[in-house]
């Protein structure tokens, strides 16, 4: 065994530590035959018939497999495949049936070329996911919205510790972020507007400009997207890791509803809490916007305020709040879906956190589009 | 074993003086632990004794507060980043239930230590990760699947092929028997004997297992009472007077173990 414990002090890394010669249909092998050495080593056998080990030093199993893969190629190169090792101690012999046992078998586990029928076959399969993903979110929806008319029918069941701790969290928490955000945004708003505006004179429609676009769409639009990105991906990311330690499982074996623990509680917080932060991003857009105004054009706020009373139909702030809380409920059914398909590994959680917030935030937009066609045809 | 050369009688791993608290709780208070060349030392204890801290602590993944560990007669401690990582080279470490990297396959997992630290071709490195992972006995189809896809058994083999693919002269497992059938869990005992002996491994085993203890494990090192309360082969042990070693060696599970390898010596090939 001593032969291959690497002794780094006895290495002398210039003198040549190994080497093959070929005298008298011998192959002899000297020095160290070792994983960092063997990709350098000639595989020319010439026309030995045997291999003789006895100079080796050192040999891994690395080198165990080099001489064995020589042996193989000297048998295969003639019928009588008879080629003999020896001059290796007791150790080296065992190394030496132990990597022969292990060989591979030939080119196998090797990855096939993806051919085109390949990936069309991967198109269809897609496909196919993606429809049948559809359907599961839209079961799951009933399923919440069946167990939210549970709760409205027996308020008891209601998990009121549960709902105001994730009111909390998606309203309370997320105030600063949202009304600075909608703050910047209506000065950004004031600001560009402002510029283009000034070129015919019409500065003071600015005010509309920001009333509209901030009650209407932005306000909402964007809170929702910080929402999806603050919310959806926590609750993705709790619901998954109470999934991955069999906790939503044991649930079941308890006979409580993950769905009325779990989702409920989440889905309505956020129902509730998302048109409380559209308001709240809704006024600080305006105060950003009016603040703008002030600086940029001399729009003083008590005209801001005049204007915006007065020309701002209160329908673009209500178009904005109704939206809230459909937006809410595809923020938490997608949260908690996504949540609850994690499987076993870390790995499908931290996809599927990515998933529901970009599927959300999609979703969400897609759904404003919707809702503008709508109010369109309406005619509000 | 005895065919393991003598040249060298320094023991592999030196622990001497091991102190490690958080906080205000000692996990060890004055350990010492020699381990020889070539075998096969099973560390027990009872739960929150600090096996896998003392682990931890060799290989570097953790510091002493006090005391000094050795290993190939260098200090762990005092390295810098290169020395540290040469000597690193010559262990292979096994955690629980695998650890395999989740988004590489099998055989890339065994690649991975060889592409860190060596510079081969590609197809060589493929080969000889193949090689390894059968030494561990997974078929051939398991090399290209994802650890996600493996049973827990089979990811403690493929974990095992990973720590030894570089060929180290120290193998740590920690507690690889632990859940898996007790065939499985024999099996995977006979896997670590033919292995420490064909590639000449010492191997440094924390285990509650007490069959791989009968089975394959040279000296025993029992952790207690903050440091190593007695070390020796089985039958040394079973006369230690201590209570919760008495009770270790003598409980009805000990007993029943003993018994097995007792019947079972005769046909069991190791």
């Amino acid at each position: 065994m001593t032969q291959r414990n690497r002794q780094i002090e006895g290495a002398t890394p210039d003198a040549p530590v190994h080497g093959a010669r070929v005298s008298g249909g011998v192959l002899s092998l000297s020095g160290r035959l070792l994983i960092e050495n063997i990709a350098g080593l000639s595989r020319e056998t010439g026309e030995a018939r045997a291999i003789d080990l006895s100079e080796v030093s050192h040999m891994d199993t690395a080198g165990a497999w080099y001489v064995v893969d020589l042996q193989r190629r000297m048998a295969d190169g003639d019928d009588a495949a008879d080629v003999t090792i020896r001059g290796a101690d007791e150790a080296q012999q065992q190394l030496l049936e132990t990597v022969r046992r292990n060989m591979p078998a030939g080119d196998a586990a090797t990855i096939p070329r993806r051919t085109l029928a390949d990936r069309v076959e991967a198109l269809g399969r897609k496909t196919v996911a993606t429809g049948r993903a559809a359907v599961e979110l839209t079961e799951f929806l009933g399923q919440v919205m069946a167990a939210l008319g549970r709760v409205v029918i027996h308020p008891s069941r209601l998990r009121l510790t549960s709902l105001v701790h994730h009111m909390q969290e998606v309203g309370w928490n997320a105030i600063p972020i949202v009304a600075l955000m909608s703050f910047l945004i209506g000065v950004v708003l004031a600001f560009q507007g402002s510029v283009q505006l000034r070129q015919f004179g019409a500065e003071v429609f600015v005010v509309d400009l920001i009333a509209i676009a901030v009650l209407r769409e932005l306000g909402i639009l964007l809170t929702s997207i910080v929402v999806a990105g603050r919310s959806g991906s926590a609750y993705t990311a709790a619901i998954g890791s109470m999934k991955m330690r069999e906790e939503v499982d044991a649930m079941r074996t308890l006979g409580l509803d993950p769905i009325d623990i779990l989702v409920v509680p989440r889905v309505l917080a956020l129902i509730l809490m998302l048109p409380v932060l559209g308001l709240i991003s809704d006024v600080a857009g305006l105060v950003g916007g009016a603040m703008m105004s002030w600086i940029e054009l001399g729009v003083s706020p008590a005209v801001f305020q005049s204007r915006l009373v007065s020309n701002t139909d209160v329908w673009h702030f209500l178009v904005g709040m109704i939206k809230a809380p459909f937006f809410a409920l595809i923020i938490g059914i997608i949260g908690s879906y996504e949540g609850l398909k994690v499987g076993g590994n870390a790995e499908s959680l931290g996809r599927l956190t990515s998933t529901s917030v970009v599927l959300s935030i999609f979703m969400v937009i897609v759904a404003d589009a919707l809702f503008s066609v709508v109010f369109a045809l309406i005619g509000i | 074993m005895q065919d393991h050369g003598q040249e060298n009688d320094a023991p592999i791993i030196k622990v001497r003086g091991l102190r490690k608290a958080f906080g205000s709780h000692v996990v060890h208070d004055g350990l010492d632990l020699d381990v020889r060349r070539g075998e096969i030392i099973g560390i027990v204890g009872g739960s929150g004794t600090g096996k896998s801290v003392l682990l931890q602590q060799i290989v570097g993944l953790l510091t002493p507060d006090a005391g000094t560990i050795e290993v190939f007669g260098e200090s762990v401690q005092a390295k810098t980043a290169d020395e540290y990582r040469a000597l690193r080279r010559r262990w292979g470490v096994m955690f629980q239930d695998g650890a395999l990297f989740s988004s590489l396959t099998v055989r890339q997992n065994v690649e991975a230590p060889m592409r860190e630290q060596l510079d081969l071709p590609d197809e060589l490195r493929e080969t000889l990760a193949g090689i390894k992972v059968r030494m561990v006995g997974l078929e051939d189809v398991a090399q290209t699947k994802f650890p996600s896809e493996l049973s827990g058994g089979m990811r403690k083999r493929a974990g095992f092929a990973r720590a030894i693919a570089l060929d180290p002269e120290i193998v740590f497992l920690d507690e690889p028997t632990a859940g898996l059938d007790p065939i499985g869990a024999a099996a995977f005992d006979t896997l670590i004997r033919q292995l420490q002996a064909a590639l000449g491994l010492t191997v440094f085993l924390v285990t509650h297992d007490l069959d791989s203890l009968h089975a394959i494990c040279d000296r025993i090192a029992v952790l207690a009472e903050k440091k190593v309360l007695a070390v020796g082969t089985m039958a040394e042990l079973m006369k230690v007077d201590h209570p919760w070693v008495h009770e270790y060696f003598h409980g009805p599970r000990a007993r029943a173990a003993l018994e097995t390898k007792d019947t079972g010596k005769a046909e069991k090939v190791v």
